[in-house]
C-alpha cells in the first residue's frame, strides 16, 4: 500500500481532501507518505514529525483533564499512550480526532494546523472502543462508508473494500451485518474501515479491552504486524501496560494530564524517569536513601551512584536481584534477608523478603521447591536507577 | 472554529422551528387560561376586563361538580380494574408460555391504538346482548377493559428493568415463588405501577369516545362538558379546562419526577 | 422457574377478562355487521351482506371512509413535519435542557384533548381569537370563514393533538442511537448532512413508523374534532358510525363500518409492524 503509486490512488486522495487542502498540496502531501520510509528507531526521526502536538491543554469546567501535552509522532511509528483512567488518554486521543477542542495549543499534521479542522476534513481515521459499527449497514458497506461519502466511483469502492477484508481476514462477512459476527471480528471489521480510506495517521481507542485475554493476544500481535505492513503511524490509547511494551515503537506514559515519560518501551522499563513510571510499568522496589559523596544509602544497603548530595529514590527491579554469586567488587552490593512470601508464576517466582534491618524488597528468581531460612542476595549498583519522586494524586 | 459544535447540522432554522411547534401546542391553552378571566368571555381580541367571574359562576354550578364527583369515582374503579388485570397481563407476557399467547398480546394492546368508538360500541353491543343497563358501572367496564393495555405497557417496560437475579436470589434464600413475587418483584414494580396509576387515572378522567357510547344517566365531567358545548359556548367552560389544566401539569410533574427516580435508582 | 399456581394465577383472570371484554365484543360486532334492521327499528338475525353492499355502493359512505383518509394523512404528514425536527432538535442540540423541553412536549398530552378541541374552536370561530386579531393588526378586513367548521379546521386540531404522539417514538428512537456512530460518520469523512442521512435518519425509521401509524389510525377514527369543528364540509367516518348508532339507528350497518375500520386498522398495524422489523437493526 505504501509503496507504488496508483492514479486512482492519488485521484482518491485528492478527492478526499478536496473539502480541506487545494488539490496540489494533497500530491504533494501524498508523496511524502510514500517516500518517507517507516520509522523503526526509538527516537522521531530527524525529518519533520506527521503529528505535532504543541502544549495542548483542555479543561472540561473547572476540571482540567490534560495540562500543557506536547507530543510528536513520526511517519510510520507505533505510539502508544499510556494511562490509567482519568489520566487523560482518551481525552487527548478525541481531541487529535476532533471530537473534542483543546483549551489552548494547537495541533499540525504536515506542518499544517489540523485542530482547526472538522472531523470529517482530517486524514485521521478512529477505531473506536466499542467499534462504534453502523447496524443497519452490511460488513462491506461498513467498510465502504468512507469511500461512499467521499463519492469515490462504485468499482474502486468495491475493490478497495475487498483488500481492505483480505487484510483483515474478513472476506467471507461481507455480506452479514455486524449485529450477527463475535466481537472479535467486529473489532477486524472496525479496523479495516477505518484503513481502508488510506489515514495519515490512524487512532486506536483501547480496542482490544473488550477481548478476552487469549484473543486479545493474538490481536496485539497482528496489529503490530499490520501496522508495518501498512507503514502508517497508529496512536494506540490503552491502559495496559504489556500491551503497550509489546506493541509500541515508543510509549508516551500520561498521569493526571501530563506526560510522565516518553521513550521506547525498554527505555521507560530500564530508566523510568519517575518513581510513577518505574512502578507502573512492571513491578520495582523503590528505595529512598540519603546521598552522600557519591554514596547512596538506604537502611543496611549501600551502592555507588553519580546522584548529588542529599535525599535520592531508586528504582531497582526484581528480576536484577539474584542470589549471591562468587563473584565481588564495588559495584556488587550484598544483603541478607529472610524470605516471607513466595507466589508462583511458573518459571519465576515472586518473593517477598526482609532484611534484618526491616527493609522488604521483591525480588524474581527461578523458581524452586522451597526456600529456608535466610538468603543471601546481590545486586549490581547499576540496576538502582535513579528517578524523580512523583507528587501524589 | 469548535470542531466539536460540528456533530450534527447546527442548522440555525431548529430553535426557531422548536420554538413554532411550542407556540402551536400551547396557543389553546394559553389561550383558555387567559380568556377564563377574560370579562367579555371567549370573543374578541385583545382580552379585557380581568375578572373571577367565570370562576364564581363555575363553582356554585352543580352539575359540573356532580359529573366531576363521577369522574372521580369512575377513574378509581377503572385503576382498580386496569392494574389488577394489566399486572398479571405484564407479568404473563414477560413470563409464561402458554397457548394463544400472540393473540393475547395483540388483544391487551389494541384498544392503546385503537380508536375508543370501535372499542365502546361493541361494549355496548355486549352489554345490550346481556341486557345490562347503562350507568356509570358500564363506564367503569368499559374504562377499565380500554385502559388495561396502558397498565400492561408500563409494568413489562418496568418488568424489563427487573435484575432476574434479584428473583433468583430470594428463591436461593429460601422464599417461595409468591414470596418473592410480594417481597421482591412487587417492590421493583412500585414505581412503574404507580406511574401507571397515574396516567390510567388521567386518561379516565379525559375518557370521551368509550363513555360516550355506554352512558346512562350520569355523566362524566368530559360529557358533562360536551353536553354544554353543543348548546353552545360559555366562559365557565374556560375556567373548568384552567383548572383541569393544573390537575394535569401537577400530575405530569408527578409521575415525570417517579420516572427519571426511578432510572436513577436502578443504577446502583 | 416459576411454580403452576403461579402461571395459573397470572395468566387466567387476564385472560378471562380480555376474552369477555374485548374478544366477545368483537365477535359480537363482527355478528352484527352481518344483520340488519327492520321497519320497526328491530334487529333482523339473518345473515346477509347488504350492510356491506351499502357501504361500497352508497356514496356518502364510501366518500366519507375517503375524505377521512384524506384527512387522517394530512395529519399524519403535518404531525411528522413538526415533530421529527423538534425531536431531533432535542435530542441532538438540546444539552441540558433537554428534559425540560422533553415535559414541555408531553405536557400538553395530558391536558383534555376536549378542553384543546374546545379551544381552537374559540381561537378559530369568526369571533374568536384569531380573526379578531386578524381584524385587530388589519391582516384582513373581514372574519375567514374557512377556519372553522372546515376540513382545515379537523386537520388543524388534529394535528396539534398528535404531534406530541409522533414526537414520542421518534425522539425515543433518537436518544436509542448511540453517539459513538455519529462520531464515527465523521471520523470517516461525512458531513455532518450526510450523516444524519445515511445514519440517523436510517435509524430513526421505525420511531417516525411507530409514530405515523398512531396519528394515521386514530386520526382515521377521531369523532369529536368534526363534530366540534369539522361543520358539514368535514364529517369523517366515525360521526356518521355515531349517528347510525344513535339517531339514525341502523346498529348493523354502524357494525359493519366499524369492522372495516378495525379491519383497515389491523391491516396498518401489520403493514407498520414488518416494516418496522426490516428497518430495525437490532
Amino acid at each position: 500500500m505504501v509503496a507504488g503509486e496508483s492514479p486512482a490512488r492519488r485521484r482518491a486522495v485528492a478527492l478526499r481532501t478536496a473539502g480541506g487542502m487545494p488539490a496540489l498540496r494533497s500530491a504533494r502531501t501524498t508523496l511524502a507518505t510514500v517516500s518517507e520510509p517507516a520509522t523503526t528507531g526509538s527516537t522521531p526521526s530527524s525529518t519533520s514529525p506527521l503529528l505535532d502536538i504543541r502544549k495542548v491543554a483542555k479543561s472540561f469546567g473547572k476540571n482540567a483533564v490534560l495540562r500543557d501535552i506536547s507530543l510528536q509522532v513520526a511517519e510510520g511509528e507505533f505510539l502508544t499512550i499510556l494511562g490509567e483512567s482519568g489520566s487523560g488518554k482518551t481525552t487527548l486521543l478525541r481531541i487529535i480526532a476532533g471530537f473534542e477542542a483543546a483549551s489552548s495549543g494547537e495541533i499540525l499534521m504536515a506542518g499544517e494546523r489540523l485542530d482547526n479542522l472538522p472531523p470529517y476534513r482530517r486524514r485521521v481515521n478512529t477505531v473506536f472502543q466499542h467499534y462504534a459499527l453502523f447496524p443497519h449497514l452490511t460488513v462491506a458497506q461498513n467498510v465502504g462508508y468512507g469511500l461512499k461519502v467521499a463519492k469515490l466511483p462504485q468499482p474502486e469502492i468495491s475493490t478497495r473494500v475487498q483488500q481492505a477484508l483480505d487484510m483483515v481476514k474478513m472476506a467471507a462477512y461481507a455480506s452479514a451485518k455486524p449485529a450477527k459476527i463475535s466481537g472479535g471480528q467486529q473489532q477486524r471489521i472496525a479496523l479495516a474501515r477505518a484503513l481502508v480510506n488510506r489515514p495519515r495517521l490512524l487512532l486506536l481507542d483501547e480496542p482490544l479491552s473488550a477481548l478476552d485475554a487469549s484473543l486479545r493476544r493474538q490481536m496485539q500481535v497482528e496489529l503490530k504486524s499490520l501496522q508495518r505492513e501498512v507503514g502508517i503511524s497508529f496512536v494506540f490509547v490503552t491502559h495496559d501496560q504489556e500491551e503497550a511494551m509489546v506493541m509500541s515503537d515508543r510509549i508516551a506514559l500520561l498521569r493526571l494530564g501530563e506526560l510522565e515519560q516518553v521513550a521506547s518501551p525498554r527505555e521507560i522499563y530500564n530508566r523510568p524517569a519517575t518513581a510513577y513510571t518505574a512502578q507502573f510499568i512492571g513491578h520495582t522496589n523503590l528505595l529512598s536513601g540519603e546521598v552522600k559523596d557519591g554514596v547512596a544509602r538506604c537502611h543496611s544497603l549501600a551502592w555507588r551512584t553519580g546522584l548529588r548530595d542529599g535525599p535520592g529514590l531508586f528504582s531497582l527491579r526484581p528480576e536484577n536481584i539474584r542470589i549471591a554469586g562468587s563473584s565481588s567488587g564495588t559495584a556488587i552490593v550484598r544483603f541478607r534477608a529472610q524470605i516471607m512470601r513466595q507466589a508462583f508464576h511458573g518459571a519465576t517466582e515472586l518473593l517477598q523478603v526482609e532484611c534484618a534491618d526491616g527493609l522488604v524488597l521483591s525480588i524474581r528468581a527461578a523458581s524452586r521447591e522451597s526456600w529456608t531460612g535466610d538468603v543471601d542476595f546481590e545486586f549490581s549498583s547499576a540496576d538502582a536507577v535513579p528517578v524523580r519522586a512523583s507528587e501524589k494524586n | 472554529m469548535n470542531p466539536s459544535e460540528h456533530t450534527v447540522p447546527a442548522s440555525s432554522w431548529m430553535p426557531w422551528h422548536a420554538a413554532v411547534v411550542f407556540g402551536f401546542l400551547y396557543l389553546p391553552i394559553v389561550t383558555l387560561i387567559v380568556y377564563s378571566f377574560n370579562g367579555s368571555g371567549v370573543a374578541g381580541f385583545p382580552p379585557r376586563d380581568l375578572t373571577l367571574n367565570w370562576y364564581r359562576l363555575l363553582f356554585a354550578d352543580d352539575a359540573i361538580w356532580t359529573s366531576v364527583l363521577n369522574s372521580l369515582l369512575v377513574a378509581l374503579a377503572a385503576m382498580a380494574i386496569s392494574l389488577t388485570f394489566g399486572i398479571p397481563a405484564a407479568l404473563a407476557l414477560d413470563r409464561a408460555s402458554f397457548p394463544g399467547k400472540t393473540l393475547f398480546r395483540r388483544l391487551v394492546l389494541l384498544p392503546l391504538i385503537l380508536p375508543g368508538i370501535i372499542t365502546g360500541l361493541s361494549l355496548l353491543m355486549l352489554f345490550q346482548a346481556g341486557t345490562v343497563r347503562l350507568s356509570l358501572l358500564t363506564i367503569v367496564l368499559g374504562h377499565g377493559t380500554a385502559l388495561i393495555s396502558v397498565a400492561t405497557t408500563e409494568v413489562f417496560a418496568g418488568l424489563q428493568k427487573l435484575d432476574r437475579a434479584q428473583e433468583e436470589a430470594s428463591l436461593d434464600l429460601g422464599a417461595n415463588y409468591w414470596q418473592t413475587f410480594w417481597r421482591v418483584t412487587l417492590p421493583n414494580l412500585r414505581l412503574s405501577i404507580i406511574g401507571a396509576a397515574l396516567l390510567i387515572f388521567t386518561l379516565s378522567m379525559d375518557e370521551i369516545a368509550v363513555s360516550f357510547f355506554l352512558i346512562g344517566r350520569d355523566n362524566t365531567l368530559p360529557l358533562e362538558i360536551w353536553g354544554r358545548l353543543r348548546r353552545g359556548i360559555t366562559p365557565e367552560i374556560n375556567a373548568i379546562s384552567t383548572i383541569i389544566f393544573i390537575f394535569s401539569l401537577a400530575a405530569i410533574v408527578i409521575w415525570y419526577r417517579l420516572r427519571t427516580k426511578a432510572e436513577t435508582d436502578l443504577v446502583l | 422457574m416459576f411454580s403452576r399456581a403461579y402461571r395459573a394465577a397470572i395468566t387466567i383472570p387476564p385472560l378471562l377478562w380480555v376474552a369477555v371484554f374485548l374478544l366477545l365484543p368483537y365477535a359480537l360486532l363482527f355478528c352484527y355487521s352481518f344483520w340488519s334492521v327492520s321497519s320497526s327499528q328491530e334487529i333482523v338475525h339473518s345473515w346477509t351482506l347488504d350492510n356491506y353492499r351499502q357501504l361500497v355502493q352508497v356514496n356518502v359512505y364510501w366518500q366519507t371512509l375517503a375524505r377521512s383518509m384524506g384527512i387522517a394523512a394530512r395529519v399524519t404528514l403535518f404531525s411528522l413535519l413538526l415533530g421529527y425536527p423538534l425531536a431531533y432538535y432535542l435530542s441532538f442540540h438540546a444539552g441540558r435542557r433537554k428534559d425540560l423541553f422533553y415535559q414541555l412536549v408531553v405536557i400538553p398530552l395530558w391536558v383534555s384533548y376536549l378542553v384543546r378541541a374546545y379551544a381552537w374552536k374559540t381561537i378559530l370561530g369568526s369571533d374568536g381569537v384569531l380573526n379578531t386579531l386578524l381584524q385587530y393588526v388589519h391582516l384582513s378586513s373581514h372574519p375567514l370563514d374557512f377556519l372553522l367548521y372546515s376540513p382545515f379546521a379537523v386537520v388543524l386540531t388534529l394535528t396539534h393533538i398528535y404531534t406530541p404522539f409522533t414526537f414520542l417514538p421518534i425522539y425515543a428512537a433518537l436518544e436509542h442511537i448511540p453517539r459513538n456512530l455519529v462520531e464515527a460518520s465523521h471520523d470517516l469523512g461525512a458531513s455532518p448532512f450526510q450523516t444524519f442521512w445515511r445514519v440517523i435518519f436510517p435509524l430513526s425509521i421505525p420511531g417516525v413508523l411507530a409514530g405515523a401509524t398512531f396519528a394515521f389510525v386514530l386520526s382515521l377514527g377521531d369523532f369529536l374534532a368534526p363534530l366540534l369543528l369539522g361543520g358539514p364540509s368535514g364529517i369523517m367516518i366515525s360521526n356518521i358510525v355515531v349517528s347510525l348508532f344513535g339517531a339514525a339507528y341502523n346498529w348493523p350497518l354502524g357494525a359493519a363500518i366499524s369492522f372495516c375500520m378495525l379491519a383497515l386498522v389491523l391491516g396498518l398495524l401489520f403493514l407498520s409492524e414488518s416494516l418496522e422489523k426490516k428497518w430495525s437493526f437490532r
